[in-house]
C-alpha cells in the first residue's frame, strides 16, 4: 500500500458502503435488496446513504421473505443483472438455504458455463455481545464447504471496500461475511484496529489472496475476521517475550490460499489456527490438514484456537468463556514449546 | 363469548404485570451502557425488544388456555410468556444470565424456555410456526387434550413457514391457531410496504380456515375472538388465523432510534395505550373502585420487584457449564 497523503479512517461499515455506490454508479446492472437495507441503511450500517442516491428502485426493502428473495436473486443475476443481497445475521439463512446451496451455487456448474450467478450475499458474523446462539454465529464452514460459491470475510475497511468491489465484478456468487464486532457500530462495541486509511478511488483486493499482516520467524497464526485481530494482539504480547509470530489474514475462506500458509510453516516450524466458528469439520481442521499434507517438519504439533462444539451461550461467563482470543493464542503456543 | 369480571381482572393484572415488567427490564438494561451505548455492557447484554403496548394480544388469547396448552413466541415474548404463567422469577434470572434462570442463563430473552407451561420462543421470524403445528399433531395422536398457540409478528406473514405451517395445519385440522401481533412494524418496514394485503386474516380464505380480524389492540374483542378460535380447535374442528391490530410503544429493541416513524406517530399511539383504557372499562362497566385498583396494580408491581430482586441476587453461572446439556 503506497503512504497516503491523508489519512482517511472508515469502518468496515462505510467502506462496504462506498463500494456499493461506486459500482452502482458505473454499473446500472447492480442493485441492492434486503431487510432494512433502504432508508434505514441496513442494520449494520453498510448500506447507508445509498437509497438515498439511488431510491427505492434499485435500493430494495424487501419483506421478510427470505426464501423468495434469495430464490429472486439467482433469477435476476441469471438475467443479466448483479444483486446484492443482504441478509442481516448469518444465522437467519435456514430459512432460504435452498437457492444458495442448490441454485445460486451450481446454476453454472450445472449450464456447463451458460448461466452466471453473479449475487453478492452479504451477512453478518460473530459473538461476544450476549446475543445468544441464534445471532452470534459464525458459520464460516457451512458456507465454504459447498463449492460453487466464493466466500470472503475482511477484518479491516481497506480490505472490505477491495473485496466489495471485486465480489460485486466477480461473476460468480459471493458471500460477502462482515463480523460484528468489527464492523464499527458503536452498539456493538468496536475493533480500533479495523478501522483503517481506505482510499477514496475504487480498488480491488483479489479474492482468494492471503496477507500477511505481521512478519515472524517463531510461530505462524493464521485467521480470518475477528481471528486476524486475536491473532495481532497475541503477536504484540508475544514479542514482549522475544517470540516473533507471523500472523496471516486469509480474507477468503473460498478460494482457500493454502501457498501462503505453507510457505509461512515453512520458514516457522509452527502452526496455530484461530477462528470463531464451531472447531470440529471447520476452517481450523482444513488449514493444518492443509499443511499437514505438504509433510513440512514442524517443531510442535499444530494447535487450534476455535469455538467448542456447543451452541453459543448467552450469559457473558459463559460465551466469553468460549470465545477465541489472544489469551488462548498465547496459552497455545506456550504449550508447543512445552512440547517442543 | 364475553370476558367475566374475574378474566377481566386477570386480563388487566398480567397487563400491569408486563408493562411494568418491561419498564423494569429497560431501565435495568441502559446500567453500564452509558455514556457509551455498547450492547455488550450492563446487567442485561444482548438485543433486548420489548412488548409495552402488545399486552393485550398477549392477555386476551392467553385468558383461555391452561398450563397444558402450548404456546410458542416470537423474539419478543415477554408479555405472551407472562400470560402464559411463566416463572418470572426464573424468566427474569433466565433474561438476567443467571445459574437460576430458567435455562441456566444458555437462552437468554429470546430463548425463554418453560416446559411446566408449554411455552416457548425463538428469534427466527415465524419459526414457532411449525413446531405449534407439531405439538397440535403430537396431542392428536396422542389424544391428549389441549391445543397450540402460535403468536407471530405480522412481518413473519410473508414467510415461507406461515402459509406451509397453515396448510399443514388446515389439511390435516390440527387443534391450533395462528396470533399475528400486528404492530405495523416489522423494524424499520412498514406493514404495507411489505404485506400485498391490508389485513392478513384475509389469507384464512387461501387455505379454508376461519380467519378474524381485531382492530383497536382491544383485549376484551381479542378474548372474544380467540375464544371462539381456540373453542374450535379443542373441540377437533382445526385450526383458525387472527390478526389483532397492537401497536409498539417502545424501538424495535433497545437503542433503535426511530427514525422510521413518523412524526408524532408514538404520542398518537400513547393516547390509545390499553392499559388505562381497561381501567376505564372497569371503572364504567365493573365497579371497579380507585382503591381496588392501586391494590391490584401494587400487587403486581410487587410481583415484578421480587423477580428482579431474585435475578439481582441469583449467581452467575460457572463458565465451564456451557459445556453441559451438549454431546461433544
Ligand atoms: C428469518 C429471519 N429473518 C430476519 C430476522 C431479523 N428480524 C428480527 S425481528 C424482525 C422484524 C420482525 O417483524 P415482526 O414479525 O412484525 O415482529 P415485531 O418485531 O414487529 O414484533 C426481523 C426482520 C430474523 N430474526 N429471522
Amino acid at each position: 500500500m503506497t503512504v497516503a497523503t491523508k489519512e482517511r479512517k472508515l469502518t468496515i461499515a462505510r467502506a462496504m458502503a462506498e463500494s456499493i455506490a461506486q459500482e452502482m454508479r458505473t454499473d446500472e446492472r447492480v442493485f441492492v435488496m434486503g431487510e432494512d437495507i433502504g432508508p434505514l441503511g441496513g442494520v449494520f450500517g453498510n448500506t447507508r446513504g445509498l437509497h438515498d442516491e439511488f431510491g427505492s428502485e434499485r435500493v430494495r426493502d424487501t419483506p421478510i421473505s427470505e426464501t423468495a428473495f434469495m430464490g429472486a436473486a439467482v433469477g435476476a443475476a441469471s438475467d443479466g443483472m448483479r444483486p446484492i443481497v443482504e441478509l442481516m445475521f448469518v444465522d437467519f439463512f435456514g430459512v432460504c438455504f435452498d437457492a444458495i446451496y442448490n441454485l445460486m451455487a451450481k446454476n453454472t456448474y450445472f449450464s456447463g458455463g451458460n448461466v452466471q450467478v453473479p449475487v453478492v450475499l452479504m451477512t453478518s458474523t460473530g459473538g461476544g455481545y450476549s446475543d445468544a446462539g441464534q445471532h452470534s454465529q459464525c458459520l464460516h464452514a457451512t458456507f465454504a464447504h459447498l463449492p460453487g460459491m466464493k466466500v470472503v470475510a475482511p477484518s479491516n475497511a481497506y480490505d472490505a471496500k477491495g473485496l466489495m468491489t471485486a465480489a460485486i465484478r466477480d461473476n460468480n456468487p459471493v458471500i460477502f461475511m462482515f463480523h460484528k464486532a468489527l464492523q464499527g457500530m458503536g452498539w456493538l462495541g468496536t475493533e480500533k484496529d479495523a478501522i483503517v486509511h481506505v482510499p477514496e478511488e475504487t480498488y480491488t483486493v483479489p479474492i482468494g489472496k492471503a496477507a500477511v499482516v505481521r512478519e515472524g520467524t517463531d510461530v505462524t497464526i493464521v485467521g480470518i475476521t475477528s481471528g486476524v485481530h486475536h491473532g495481532i494482539k497475541a503477536a504484540r504480547k508475544l514479542a514482549e517475550r522475544g517470540v516473533s509470530a507471523e500472523v496471516i489474514d486469509l480474507r477468503s475462506l473460498v478460494p482457500l490460499d493454502r501457498e501462503t500458509v505453507i510457505e509461512s510453516v515453512r520458514k516457522t516450524g509452527r502452526l496455530i489456527v484461530v477462528d470463531e466458528d464451531y472447531q470440529s469439520y471447520g476452517l481450523t481442521s482444513e488449514i493444518i490438514c492443509s499443511v499437514a499434507e505438504q509433510g513440512i517438519p514442524l517443531k510442535a504439533a499444530p494447535q487450534r484456537v476455535a469455538y467448542p462444539d456447543i451452541p453459543i451461550p448467552f450469559t457473558r461467563p459463559m460465551e466469553q468463556w468460549a470465545l477465541p482470543s489472544a489469551d488462548k493464542i498465547i496459552a497455545a503456543y506456550e504449550l508447543m514449546e512445552k512440547n517442543t | 363469548m364475553k370476558p367475566n369480571r374475574n378474566q377481566k381482572l386477570w386480563m388487566y393484572e398480567q397487563m400491569h404485570t408486563s408493562r411494568y415488567f418491561e419498564e423494569c427490564i429497560e431501565k435495568i438494561y441502559m446500567e453500564g451502557k452509558s455514556p457509551a451505548f455498547n450492547m455488550a455492557n450492563g446487567p442485561i447484554p444482548g438485543e433486548m425488544h420489548l412488548s409495552n403496548g402488545q399486552e393485550p394480544c398477549a392477555v386476551g388469547v392467553c385468558a383461555h388456555l391452561d398450563a397444558e396448552d402450548i404456546v410458542t413466541s416470537t423474539h419478543r415474548p415477554h408479555h405472551v410468556a407472562i400470560a402464559k404463567g411463566v416463572d418470572l422469577d426464573r424468566m427474569t434470572a433466565e433474561i438476567f444470565g443467571k445459574k437460576s434462570g430458567l435455562s441456566g442463563g444458555r437462552g437468554g430473552h429470546m430463548h425463554i424456555f418453560d416446559a411446566d407451561v408449554n411455552f416457548s420462543c425463538s428469534g427466527i421470524i415465524a419459526e414457532g410456526m411449525g413446531p405449534a403445528v407439531g405439538a397440535a399433531l403430537s396431542r392428536h395422536l396422542q389424544k391428549k387434550a389441549g391445543v397450540a398457540v402460535a403468536f407471530i409478528g405480522e412481518g413473519a406473514a410473508n414467510q415461507g413457514a406461515f402459509h406451509e405451517s397453515i396448510n399443514l395445519a388446515a389439511v390435516w385440522k390440527l387443534p391450533v391457531v395462528f396470533v399475528i401481533e400486528d404492530n405495523a412494524w416489522g423494524i424499520s418496514v412498514a406493514k404495507n410496504t411489505s404485506t400485498a394485503i391490508e389485513h392478513n386474516d384475509a389469507r384464512a380464505a387461501a387455505y379454508g380456515i376461519p380467519g378474524h380480524f381485531v382492530p383497536d389492540n382491544d383485549p376484551l374483542a381479542i378474548f372474544e375472538v380467540a375464544g371462539k378460535a381456540i373453542d374450535r380447535a379443542r373441540r377437533g374442528e382445526g385450526p383458525s388465523l387472527i390478526e389483532i391490530e397492537t401497536f409498539r410503544l417502545a424501538g424495535h429493541f433497545m437503542g433503535d432510534a426511530e427514525g422510521y416513524r413518523p412524526k408524532g406517530e408514538k404520542d398518537a399511539l400513547y393516547a390509545r395505550d390499553p392499559i388505562p383504557k381497561m381501567r376505564q372499562h372497569l371503572i364504567d362497566e365493573e365497579n371497579w373502585s380507585e382503591e381496588q385498583d392501586q391494590e391490584l396494580v401494587h400487587r403486581a408491581h410487587k410481583r415484578v420487584d421480587l423477580a428482579i430482586q431474585f435475578a439481582r441476587d441469583s449467581e452467575y453461572p460457572a463458565p465451564e457449564e456451557a459445556m453441559e446439556q451438549v454431546f461433544v
